[in-house]
Order: structure tokens, then sequence, then C-alpha cells
């Protein structure tokens, strides 16, 4: 089934290359460019091209390997200064690189299919699941990004954690913190699960606390991480404050151009509300989310700094963390808290992406098949997250595209996790959900039409030309944060010697 | 939704599948059409939007003449009137959404964004509501019908028939797969054309026949012909038939057969004029649209086609030897002989089983040997195999894909590459997932086309006791057991030849993508290709006319007649 599957996904990946790019198609080109034209101690200083090298050495080292196949297929695009740059050639070549890329994230699946316990589900239904992902084929098929081979590594890493081989689970998560340095959002679950059940062993007491399995296998462990870090800011050590300051560019704002649906884009609609409402003081009409990504304030609710939602996202981190300590050992558990942990830090993150969303959804469809209250999150987490991808992809050609990739991708969700969990169904709720949660996702289609249809019919276009988009956020946010609180929940009230059994 | 426990599997599969189709038709849309980016003539995107252009300014009389608005030799109308009313309907709504999309003289040519969004959707439009909704219709109507002659079959005697053979293809997948088939896809929604209605309009009068509805046949047959003339290659057999149909079965008068024949033709002559009507108050007018429907001044083949005046031309310049008047006239003369076999026997021994074979001659037929023959024609023959997939699955994949290796000079020509190497391994891997389906839930085992094999390998070599005999002995057994399991032994041959078939399809297709040719003949690889597929259809053109010929007459209806006039 996963040969199958591929062989179809590939297909539609292929007719996607001529679809619509967003910016990021010329960011990577530009990376080929600086990682091909020059000497590894200038890439994080380049600047010809606004879209400047901010992720981390190992893909520079994979944009720097890939640069080469480029030279074959269009030297041009190689050229610093060719901005903008999208002949025919380049255009397939980097579709191409990003569907070959994608093999990593099948063989990832091949690995967590394997590691778990034999029977259909996951034979066929996690499979589909995973490879057919829909948010995935948007972002990196038609809005262009690697994220295919990042995930890939991130599901072997899973894999290995399932089959308790935790050195090689901890190297390849290092690896790939050093490809995308997003992936620090589940670092915090990795880091409790490693050292409550690799580092202090089965039972805590002081007495194991001094044993010498401890230390050796706490230095492997922080031996490896260390060693993987090494190896790739090493060839950049005498620069090293420059590469991070290319890395975690604060400047930016709290929330993208388009929010995503998190805590701070409620934050944002409240304030927005309220300055609407209340009588302005002074002149601070600046729209938040008109024009490129930039520093505002906030008129009526206190601005925001970047300390506090890194404060936020620690005290929200630390119950579940805790939680997973002193719970047994079971990697759902800590597949469940690496889901929260993402959506943590999504949540109250700085400057979040709506894209960063596919982190929680990922891992989520693993455990999806395994029990009806992790389905049902699965569910509805996935239909909105995905839907809160659309704005991504604004160009009026790709409508029937992204809607039919989503509903296929949803009902197929619905039908196969109502398969295995065999739910009852109330009248007129979908599979798995009660009435209310049904309606909050009828409700997605209503906001569909508006957005596509009504908002232009009612003439709104020029006077509010963003209130789609603030509607669209401040609604999928409404569902994000249900799910985080729900699932949070539902996580602490866990028992923590129940064993779960596929 | 309550509906959901309610809806079986197999329900969701076809909703599945008809989902993944529009998909792909989505996905297809985004490439590049016929005539993209090339002025002055463009291609037959233009051609259409043209039509466009002049049903909406120009009064209805004008639009097959030659007028200082109307120059007929930039694309002037060449289809039946059906298609210029439904260009006038898009034309109206293009007009309503940017008038630059139909001004008269200043749109020639026009290309933009929202235009080819606004053009393809209007193709998706036509293809959702007639073509995937009458496919679908079709083999549940086909399996409806089979079922109850299984029935009644059951009643007179046991069926032996052998354990290998698949009874009829599950229906929901030969849906999916008939939605998926990519030679559609690729010139409707790639290249750019209307086809997927005037074929739904057929496929719905297929479904009217094996429902003997035969008045409605005729009504859905007079609109499939009423938008494309090229519907004439499917005519010979709803002419026969229809006709075998008026003649008085035992036991009834001679009366009801023409008053049945009266109907039928009364229909047909109403439907005409009703379509034809703002037309025909003037003779010239009708002289004028049929003959801008039958272009004879373009000669019998244009590009490389897969027929046999192209493959001939090889060894033997028609083009130079005959003018175009006596060309038509061997054409016209070698097509009716080609289709009279098929055409004949489904006159004299009717049989609706046979009905669908023979449209697949009489349109193989026509597109092998007439006049006039375009790459696309291909589809004509292509859909009736379509419709008769469920009966002989591997053959007729066979077939469609080898329809769709002969058009991809087109291809190459619409840039459409990658959408059609995307869209054939689509076909081909969920035509793979679909046989080793059925064969699993045959078999009910869990390996499929290995199981298969295996049993087709027990059948035809598996020799009891074979250590304690001489070899001469158990190669006699063997021969023997072949000899008796004879289509075990086809269905090995054909497989093996499908899979060897295929492999050179991709093979030329691949050269052609890499290799130049060489410099004095530009035109090689098309014309390898125009003549494997060519040598293809022949074959399938044989093979066709054995099954339909080898069909019996049905009794069935004559029976069922004497009960009913009794």
């Amino acid at each position: 089934m996963i040969i199958a599957t591929t062989f179809l996904t590939c297909c539609v990946k292929l007719l996607l290359i001529p679809a619509y790019r967003s910016t990021d198609f010329e960011v990577h080109r530009n990376w080929l460019a600086i990682t091909h034209s020059l000497p590894i101690d200038k890439w994080y200083y380049e600047e010809t091209s606004e879209w400047t090298l901010d992720y981390p050495p190992f893909f520079a080292w994979f944009e720097y390997l890939l640069s080469f196949v480029a030279a074959r297929f269009d030297k041009d695009m190689l050229k610093l200064d060719n901005i903008n740059y999208a002949s025919d050639k380049t255009i397939l070549f980097q579709r191409l690189s990003v569907i070959l890329s994608d093999f990593v994230y099948v063989f990832g699946v091949h690995r967590i299919c394997q590691a778990l316990p034999k029977g259909w589900k996951k034979d066929v239904v996690l499979p589909i699941l995973l490879l057919t992902n829909c948010g995935l084929i948007m972002v990196d098929h038609i809005h262009f990004q690697y994220n295919g081979i990042m995930y890939g590594i991130l599901l072997i890493s899973i894999s290995l954690m399932l089959r308790d081989q935790f050195k090689w689970a901890a190297f390849w998560f290092a690896f790939l913190l050093n490809m995308k340095h997003i992936y620090v959002y589940l670092a915090p679950a990795y880091f409790i699960y490693l050292l409550r059940h690799y580092c202090l062993g089965q039972t805590l007491s002081t007495k194991s606390l001094l044993t010498r399995k401890l230390y050796l296998n706490t230095l492997q462990l922080a031996g490896i991480v260390l060693g993987v870090c090494a190896v790739s800011f090493l060839p950049f050590a005498s620069h090293l404050p420059q590469v991070l300051s290319r890395l975690f560019p604060f400047k930016r704002g709290l929330c993208h151009a388009y929010w995503a649906p998190n805590f701070w884009a409620l934050y944002n609609t409240a304030d927005k509300l309220a300055s609407v409402i209340l009588p302005l003081q002074g002149n601070q009409t600046a729209s938040m989310t008109g024009g490129l990504v930039q520093e505002f304030s906030h008129s009526v609710l206190p601005t925001i700094a970047p300390g506090v939602t890194m404060g936020l996202t620690l005290i929200f981190s630390i119950p579940c963390m805790l939680k997973l300590f002193y719970m047994d050992k079971n990697p759902f558990n800590f597949l469940r808290c690496l889901v929260l942990s993402g959506l943590t830090s999504y949540m109250f993150g700085w400057h979040v992406h709506e894209k960063a969303i596919l982190m929680a959804i990922i891992p989520l469809s693993i455990i999806s098949i395994a029990e009806p209250a992790d389905a049902r999150m699965f569910l509805i987490l996935s239909t909105v997250g995905h839907y809160s991808l659309f704005p991504l992809l604004f160009p009026a050609a790709l409508i029937f595209v992204k809607v039919l990739l989503m509903l296929l991708f949803t009902s197929y969700a619905f039908y196969s996790l109502h398969k295995i969990h065999l739910a009852r169904i109330t009248r007129f709720a979908l599979p798995l959900l009660n009435i209310w949660e049904s309606l909050y996702l009828y409700g997605l289609t209503c906001v569909f039409l508006y957005e596509n249809l009504l908002h232009k019919a009612l003439g709104l276009q020029t006077k509010l030309p963003f209130l789609p988009l603030l509607l669209t956020s401040t609604y999928c946010s409404l569902g994000v944060v249900y799910c985080w609180g729900m699932y949070y929940l539902d996580f602490l009230r866990q028992e923590g010697a129940k064993t779960k059994s596929m | 939704m309550l509906m959901y426990c309610k809806i079986s599997s197999e329900i969701w599969l076809v909703i599945f599948g008809t989902l993944v189709a529009v998909l792909l038709r989505c996905c297809t849309m985004l490439h590049s059409y016929s005539g993209e980016g090339t002025p002055p003539m463009y291609g037959d995107y233009e051609a259409q939007r043209h039509w466009m252009e002049i049903t909406t300014n120009l009064p209805l009389k004008d639009w097959y003449r030659n007028t200082t608005d109307n120059h007929l030799d930039y694309w002037g109308l060449d289809y039946p009137p059906l298609t210029a009313y439904h260009m006038y309907l898009c034309g109206a709504v293009a007009g309503f959404i940017n008038g630059n999309f139909t001004k008269l003289h200043d749109s020639r040519g026009h290309e933009s964004e929202t235009h080819k969004l606004f053009m393809r959707t209007t193709v998706l439009v036509g293809d959702i509501l007639v073509y995937i909704p009458a496919l679908i219709l079709y083999y549940y109507t086909c399996v409806q019908l089979d079922k109850r002659k299984e029935e009644a079959k059951k009643n007179q005697k046991k069926g032996n028939k052998s354990v290998l053979s698949l009874k009829i293809f599950d229906p929901s997948l030969s849906v999916v797969l008939g939605l998926l088939y990519p030679g559609l896809i690729l010139i409707d929604h790639g290249h750019f054309q209307y086809n997927s209605i005037s074929l739904g309009l057929f496929i719905f009068a297929v479904i009217c026949i094996l429902h003997r509805w035969h008045i409605s046949a005729s009504i859905f047959f007079c609109l499939a012909l009423n938008y494309k003339q090229m519907e004439l290659y499917h005519s010979l057999p709803f002419f026969f038939y229809l006709l075998s149909t008026c003649i008085p079965k035992p036991g009834q008068t001679a009366i009801s057969g023409l008053v049945y024949l009266t109907k039928i033709s009364l229909t047909v002559v109403i439907m005409f004029i009703v379509i034809w009507l703002p037309f025909l108050f003037d003779v010239e007018d009708i002289r004028q649209v049929l003959h801008r429907q039958f272009p004879v001044a373009r000669g019998v083949f244009e590009d490389k086609v897969s027929n046999i005046w192209c493959a001939l031309n090889v060894v033997f310049k028609f083009k130079s030897r005959f003018d175009n008047f006596q060309m038509m006239r061997i054409c016209l003369f070698t097509t009716l002989s080609a289709i009279l076999p098929s055409s004949a026997d489904l006159f004299l021994r009717p049989n609706v089983k046979k009905f669908v074979l023979a449209l697949i001659n009489s349109s193989l037929g026509f597109f092998l040997f007439s006049y006039q023959v375009h790459e696309k024609t291909i589809l004509l023959a292509a859909i009736p195999v379509l419709l008769y997939f469920p009966y002989a699955p591997f053959m007729c994949f066979w077939f469609l894909c080898i329809s769709v290796f002969s058009m991809t000079p087109l291809i190459v020509k619409d840039q459409l590459i990658i959408a059609f190497a995307a869209l054939v391994v689509f076909y081909i891997v969920s035509f793979r997932v679909c046989i080793e389906h059925s064969f699993k839930s045959m078999f009910n085992s869990s390996e499929g086309l290995v199981e298969y094999y295996r049993r087709i390998g027990v059948i035809l070599f598996n020799i009891e006791n074979a250590k304690n005999l001489k070899l001469g002995t158990v190669i006699m057994l063997t021969y023997h057991k072949i000899l008796l399991n004879k289509y075990a032994l086809f269905a090995l041959i054909l497989h093996m030849t499908i899979l060897f078939s295929l492999l050179g399809c991709a093979i030329i297709f691949v050269a052609g993508l890499l290799l130049d040719p060489p410099s004095r003949y530009p035109d090689l690889f098309p014309l390898i290709t125009s003549v494997y597929s060519c040598i293809h259809f022949l074959g399938f053109f044989v093979i066709f006319n054995v099954k339909q010929l080898s069909l019996p007459q049905d009794f069935g209806d004559i029976k069922n007649m004497k009960i009913k006039s009794s």
C-alpha cells in the first residue's frame, strides 16, 4: 500500500509542477546560488537578495549538494544577482528536488509502520493518512518548501523512539534540529522522555540516581547531541554570532502577515474589536495585517514583547512535561506529549507561521489510529489546521485544487477512522465528534463561502481588504485553541500507569 | 450525518474515485493549453474563445458565414449548431465576467490568467455535469442488466464457467478507472476541447439502448451528433440496431414494426428540426453550415495520425498520387467495407451485448480508414472501449494505453509531457491496484495477481506424480493439459504481450524525448509512434470484430416479445 500510494501521490505532485509558487521558491533558488558560488564563511553574511540564508548549516549543506545537480539543469539559476530568475528548467529542477526529497518522508512512514504492532490499520490507513497529508502537499508542492525531507527525518526519529533505540533517535532529532531549528518546538518532549526513560531508568529513586549507568547514558546522549551540533556549527565557528543572528531574527513581528491561528490571533482580534468599539486615543490606525511583516503595537491591549511569548510557552509546557516525567514508559504518551509540546509552542510562540501546525498534525496522525480520543482530536485539528493553510494558496486558479485536496484527505480521514474506532454516530454529527464540534467544522464552509464569494459580492474588497483573512484566522484559532485545551486536559487526566494497546 | 453509516464502502469508493478524478482534472487545468502564447493563429483554445466572440456579437445568421466581421479563415465555426449554442452561453457568461474576453475583433488572441481559469472552468463544468454522471450511470446499468441475465441463466442451467475468468468487473472499480482515463483528461483539460459533452451525451444514448428505451436513445444520440459531427463514427451501429428492433418479431404484425420505425424516425427528424431551426429558413444557410462541418480541402490527414493512410504513406505517397477527391472516394470505399461485417452482423443477428462492440468496431474502422482523421479522433474509439471495460479489463486497458500513446505527438506539441507522464502513471498504478483488489476478493486471499499467476501455473503445468514418470510422458501430459485449458494459456500470453507492448511504448516515448532525430527525418519519432500504434489498432480491430461475430444472436428479446404480445 505504501508503494502504490507513493506512486499515486507522486503523480499528483508532478501535475502540480506548473502551479503557483510563493516567494519561498525564490528564497530557495537564492540559497542554491549562495551555497554554490560563495565560500562557506560568507554564506551567512551574503545579502544581495533580501532572502538571506536563515536555516541552520545542515540545510545549507543540503542546498549545496542540490546545487551541483542544479548546475546540470540550468547554470543561470546559480548566479547570485539573478534575482527572481525562474526559467522552465529552474522550475522543473526545484519542483523535482522537492518531489524526490520526499522519498525520505516515504521511508520515514515505512519505518513508523514497521515499528507499530501488526494490523491492517497500520498497513493501509496510516500510510495513506501520512502520505497523502494535504497540508504537506499544499505547503511543499504548491507553496514550495522542503518540509517533506524534514518530516521524514522526524518520522525516522519517532520510529526509533517507538522501538526504544534512544541513541539513534536522539541522533536523528539533533540532525533535524540542525536542518531547521523550528523543530526545537518539539524538543522538550524529547528531552523529558529521554531523560526519564533512558538516563534515569525504570524506577525513580535516589538510589538509581547514583548508578554508573546513569552517567554513562547521560554522557552518551549529550555526546551525540553535542557532537551533531558541533559537526554542523564548527565550520562557522569564527562567526557564530552572525549565524545565530540570522537564525533567530527577533526583529520580525509577533504575528506573520497572515496571523497563524493561535492564541495571538485571538488576542489581536480582541484588540482590533476593542479599538473599534472604544474611542481611539491618538491615531494608531496602522493595519496589522497589511503589507510586509513589520513590528507593530496594539492599540488597546498591552503590546507583547518576545520575552512574554517565551515565558508563556514555558509556563504552559511545564505541566505536561511533568506529567510525562511521572508517567510509565509508553511511547504513545511520548507522542501525545510531542503533539502537545508542538501545539503549545504554536499557541504562544513569537512570529509563528501557519505551516507550523503540521508539526502537531503529523505526529498526531500516528496516534489517531490508537484511541478514539486521539482520533477525535486529529480530525478536528487536521481539518482546521489544513483549512488555515488556504490563505497561503491565494491565486484563484488554485481554488479547486486546494478544496479538492482537503476534501479528499478530510473525508478519507473521517471515513477510515470511523471504520477503525467503530464509533456511534449521532444525528447530524460527524463520526467521532459531538454535535458542537461538527457544527464548528460545518462552519468552515460558511467561512470559505464568505471569503470567496460573499465578500466580493458585498463589495467590501476595497473597504475591508483584510477582513476575510482576519475571519479565517480568528475562526480557525478558536478550533486550534479548543483542540489544544481539550487535548492538554485529556493528557493531564490520563492515568500514568494505564497501558495503551493498539 | 446519518448517511455516513448507511453508505456502503463500495459507494465510498465511487465517491473517492470521482473526487480524485476531478482533482486530476483540476491539476491538469494548470498546465498549458494548445497554442498558448503562439500568435498569430494560436490553437484550439483560441478557436473556442473566438467562437464565443462570434456567437455573442453577431446575429445568428452570420455565425457560419464569411462576413467582414467573421473571417472564416481565422477559426471559423466548424461544428454543428449545438456547439454554437453552447459557445453562445459560455460567451454570455464570459462577457458578464469581463467584457474584454469576447469583444468583437479586439479580443482576438486574448490570453490572461483569469481568462484561462474561466475557460478551464467551463470545460470542467461540462465534464462534471455530463460525462462523469454518464459514465457512473453506465457501469451500474450494465451490472444491473448482467445480474438480471445471470439469474435468468441460472434457472436454465448451471454455469460451467472456468475458475479464472473474471465475471463482470466490479462496477465501482470500473467507474474509478474509467474516470481516470488519461486521454480524455489530456485532450479536454490540457489541450482544450469540449469532447466530454458530446461523449457524455453519447454514453447516455448507450445507456438508453441497454435499457431498451429506443426513443430517448435516439434523442440523446441526436444531441451528441449535433454537438460534434465526429459522432457520425458511432452512427452506423445506432442506425442498424434501431432498425433491427423495428423488424417484427415472430408473433408481431408488420404494422407494429412500421409504427415503431416511424416513431423513431420522427423523433430524429423533430430533434434535428428543433436544433437546426434558426438555419432552416434559407437553403443557402443549411448548405453553408454543412459545408463548414465537412471540409474536404484539408486533405486525408494533417499531422501524423495512427491510421492506415499515414502508416502506408511511408511506402506509398498517397497525397501526391491522388487528389483530394479521389482520395476521399478511396477512403469511403475502404471505410465502408471495413465496417460492413460488424454492422451487418448487428443488423442481422441483433444482441444488446454486441452493441458496444459494434460501436468499437465502427469507430475504430472509421479512425483507421476514413478521410481527414485527427489524432484526437481516437477518443471516439476509446470511449466505447472504456464502456466495454468491465467485460475484458486487460484487453481494454491495453487498448486505452495505446490510444493515449498514439496521441503523444500532439501532447509534445502542446507541452503537456509532464501532465501526460503523471496521468498515465497514475492510471497504470490505479489499474494495478484495482486488479489486485478484485483478484483478492475473487480468490479470497491476501495476494491478488501473484495468486492468479500461481493458479494459471497450476492449471497449465502441474502434473501429479511427475517425479515417477519419464520426461516424454510428462511433456505429453503437459501438452494435453495445455490443450484442455487453452483459455489459461491465452490469458498468460495476453498479459505478457501487454507488458512488452507497453514497454515498447515507453521506450519509443523516452527515446523521442531524449534523442535528437537525424536531420533527414525530423519527424522520425512521431512517425514511429503512429506506425507502432497503427499496427496495434489494426490488431485490436480484428480482435474486437472476432469478439462481436462470435457472440450469438439474443433470442431472449424475441421470447420476451412473444410473452408481451400474446
